[in-house]
């Protein structure tokens, strides 16, 4: 279980709190209107804010002392989720070994990952010889080889057309049913998160609600989100 | 703020702390020797004429650069980006080159002498004060041109715009727009030049010199070289820290060492100064100030081609041990910028770590190298280590430029990229090779040129610290017109010339291929 026990973080005087907890294998949207902390909440899971209060557990272990790179996390920003002067293959590679000394055996592993995400033979190009949707495959790919429990995603795709977002979405979730990863993937769009999260997590006010199943938050919405969504 | 604090840097706090060692162990040195040593009146003399030439070489400097600035922050003609480049040419030519080509033009059998003998007038000398003033106003008249013409660009485009919108003559656009500006550039313009002027050596030795021309820096070396008093040595590099530190502490952090950097090549539409003389008046001083900045260096080359059938003898050895030193003091100096860059950037005790790699602001050549001549004369002959010190201080004394130039693009690199470096787990070593150096290349490459070329050009400490043997180019050069043989020192000039900028060009264009 991914446990959030009264975790605080703090940005400057912006605070967030959360008490919940989401099992492996779940698949969370987290959604509020912008500014209200949505990022701040992926941050602090992945291990770039430290919680100024409470604990944050994986399976019983507490996360705290661990930096990013050693947090069971993998995470997808908003935009640079590639380095722009290293071929695809290391950028691939660097999700294997952060010296980039790669055996046969992972060079063979950087290859049938980018063949499973649709980018076959593209290893050794570099991200700006790739459209925005392959940028994103080959980011994905690299999540694959790094094979941590949790994903987070903070909007990755939302520079994507929208047939391209739902194809990506679709990959995530197939990538996700392999693997048994847990999702967290923060949106702006209602209509992502109807697809692709069966729990959605509510953030506004300064606090990050506890997860409910998708459906049931869009059927009764809270005054939060109804003012968020509009008429 | 609960941001993850970075891990401590320690390759970047060793360089601090090395940093500090040097400078404040040089001092120390110095202190301790200067303690009952006296001071002749001569050396009161010196004190007045540094601080006296450094102030009217910094006025004349910064004077004259204004209107050479507003000319061309406000003029496009053909050739006005090559201007702007070569206006940064004179950072990195070799002070005794250039000093070879002002005689050329001043000096006694110079151009301009010829033509006054010509007309039947009396010729001008061009040592002592003048001569030295004139040598500054050369050196830094473009860097200070440089500097306030980065002012002008950074006034918005849209400011002038408004300003002819409400129909503001030239008269009320300077009042409400470029006179803030310069009131804001100025001061730091001043204090640079003062700064570099202050600890000049060889511009002194070759054109001052005598009781009415010697800087201290100049009576340092000739304490140690010709009286060998070593005590007296020490108080006059005591005084000369002072007066540097003092410089330093007043300009704050005014001074931006080294205004480099792109974005001026942009001339900015106006619409104030369409008058025919004020076209005529910008026309005049670009002209003026072309020909000021370009015979010099092309009477070098001038006279120095036919000597190159001829060259003096030790040329290509002096031309080894001075290629040697410009690059173990590149490496010496890039290794210990990036590692201290690395931490201002990532670790903790940034402020701190980024004031030692502005230390070596506040020293010169000549103070660091007595210094280290007094630390180890009493352990082993100097002219032995001439080289190694020689790279060393010269590594310490760009360090500040280096710094500078690197800074800003690793606080973008790790803007843009920390994040996801940190997501990989990439630290360390690794970081380095697979973010840091390659995302770098480009500003790596023009900040190893810079200091590369700076280095193959310095006589400084070396004339500190060599004997008959050991000489580097440019102290080759120096003994040559010494010796009053001109064509072979301008000869040798051109080989320095051509090693430095070649050397420059090298780096600077290898650090932009490798990134491509």
């Amino acid at each position: 279980m991914l446990r959030l026990e009264g975790v605080e973080f703090r940005r400057g005087a912006f605070r967030l709190t959360a008490d919940w907890a989401l099992a492996p294998g779940d698949r969370a949207a987290v959604i509020g209107p912008s500014g209200s902390g949505k990022s701040t909440l992926l941050m602090g899971i992945g291990g770039f804010l430290m919680p100024a209060r409470g604990r944050l557990t994986w399976q019983g272990q507490d996360m705290a002392p661990l930096p990013p790179g050693d947090r069971p996390v993998s995470i997808l920003f908003q935009d640079h989720n590639l380095f722009p002067h290293l071929t695809l293959a290391q950028n691939l590679g660097l999700g294997l070994s952060a010296r980039l000394r790669l055996t046969p055996a992972e060079a063979a592993r950087i290859d049938a990952a980018l063949d499973r995400v649709g980018l076959s033979g593209l290893g050794a190009r570099k991200p700006g010889a790739l459209s925005g949707g392959q940028q994103s495959r080959a980011a994905l790919a690299r999540t694959l080889l790094r094979a941590r429990p949790i994903l987070l995603l903070d909007e990755p795709f939302s520079a994507l057309g929208p047939a391209l977002k739902s194809d990506m979405l679709g990959l995530v979730t197939e990538l996700a049913d392999e693997t048994g990863a847990l999702v967290v993937m923060v949106t702006h769009d209602p209509a992502d998160a109807r697809r692709f999260a069966d729990q959605t997590i509510l953030v506004s006010g300064g606090i990050a609600a506890l997860p409910v199943p998708t459906e049931t938050l869009f059927r009764q919405p809270p005054q939060a989100l109804r003012d968020y969504l509009g008429p | 703020m609960a941001r993850r604090a970075g891990a401590v840097s320690w390759p970047g706090v060793a360089v601090g702390a090395a940093l500090c060692l040097l400078m404040l162990g040089t001092l120390g040195a110095v202190l301790a020797r200067a303690e009952g040593a006296s001071l002749a009146p001569a050396d009161w003399s010196a004190v007045r004429f540094t601080v006296l030439q450094a102030a009217v070489s910094a006025l004349l400097s910064v004077g004259f650069a204004v209107p050479v600035a507003r000319a061309l922050a406000r003029r496009r003609f053909a050739g006005r980006g090559l201007l702007i480049s070569l206006m940064g040419a004179p950072f990195l030519l070799p002070v005794i080159v250039a000093v070879l080509g002002l005689l050329a033009v001043f000096g006694r059998q110079g151009v301009l002498n010829t033509a006054l003998q010509a007309l039947g007038l009396q010729a001008v000398s061009v040592y002592g004060f003048h001569g030295v003033v004139l040598a500054h106003v050369f050196f830094n008249l473009p860097l200070a041109v440089r500097m306030i013409l980065s002012g002008w660009q950074g006034i918005p485009a849209e400011r002038f715009r408004l300003a002819a919108a409400l129909g503001l003559g030239p008269g009320a656009v300077l009042r409400h727009l470029e006179w803030p500006m310069l009131r804001a550039v100025l001061p730091g313009a001043l204090v640079a030049v003062f700064l570099i002027c202050l600890t000049s050596f060889a511009v002194a030795l070759t054109l001052g010199g005598g009781p009415r021309a010697t800087t201290v820096e100049l009576a340092i070396y000739q304490a140690v070289r010709f009286e060998f008093d070593l005590g007296r040595a020490a108080l006059l590099a005591a005084l000369q820290f002072a007066l540097c530190a003092g410089a330093v502490l007043a300009a704050g952090w005014l001074v931006q060492p080294g205004a480099f950097g792109g974005g001026m090549d942009r001339p900015v539409q106006r619409w104030d100064a369409g008058g025919p003389l004020a076209r005529l008046m910008d026309a005049a001083v670009i002209a003026a100030a072309t020909v000021f900045l370009l015979v010099p260096p092309v009477m070098v080359v001038a006279r120095g081609l036919p000597g190159l059938s001829d060259l003096p003898a030790g040329l290509w050895a002096a031309a080894a041990r001075s290629l040697l030193v410009a690059l173990v003091s590149t490496a010496l100096c890039l290794a210990a910028a990036l590692a201290l860059g690395i931490a201002i950037v990532r670790g903790r005790w940034s402020r701190a770590l980024e004031a030692a790699g502005m230390l070596p602001l506040a020293a010169s050549s000549l103070v660091l190298g007595t210094g280290l001549f007094l630390i180890l004369h009493p352990v082993i002959a100097p002219y032995r280590l001439a080289l190694a010190v020689t790279a060393l201080v010269n590594a310490a004394l760009a360090l500040p430029f280096a710094l500078r130039l690197l800074l800003p693009e690793l606080r973008g690199i790790e803007a843009a990229h920390g994040r996801l470096a940190d997501a990989l787990g990439l630290t360390g070593l690794a970081r380095l090779r697979w973010l840091v150096v390659p995302r770098l290349r480009p500003v790596l490459g023009f900040a190893a040129g810079v200091v590369a070329a700076l280095s193959m050009g310095d006589l400084g400490v070396i004339a500190l610290f060599a004997d008959q043997g050991a000489a580097t180019l440019p102290l080759l050069v120096q003994r040559l017109m010494g010796a009053y043989r001109m064509e072979a020192a301008a000869a040798a000039a051109l080989v320095l010339v051509g090693l430095s900028f070649g050397l420059f060009w090298l780096l600077d264009r290898g650090g932009r291929h490798a990134a491509s």
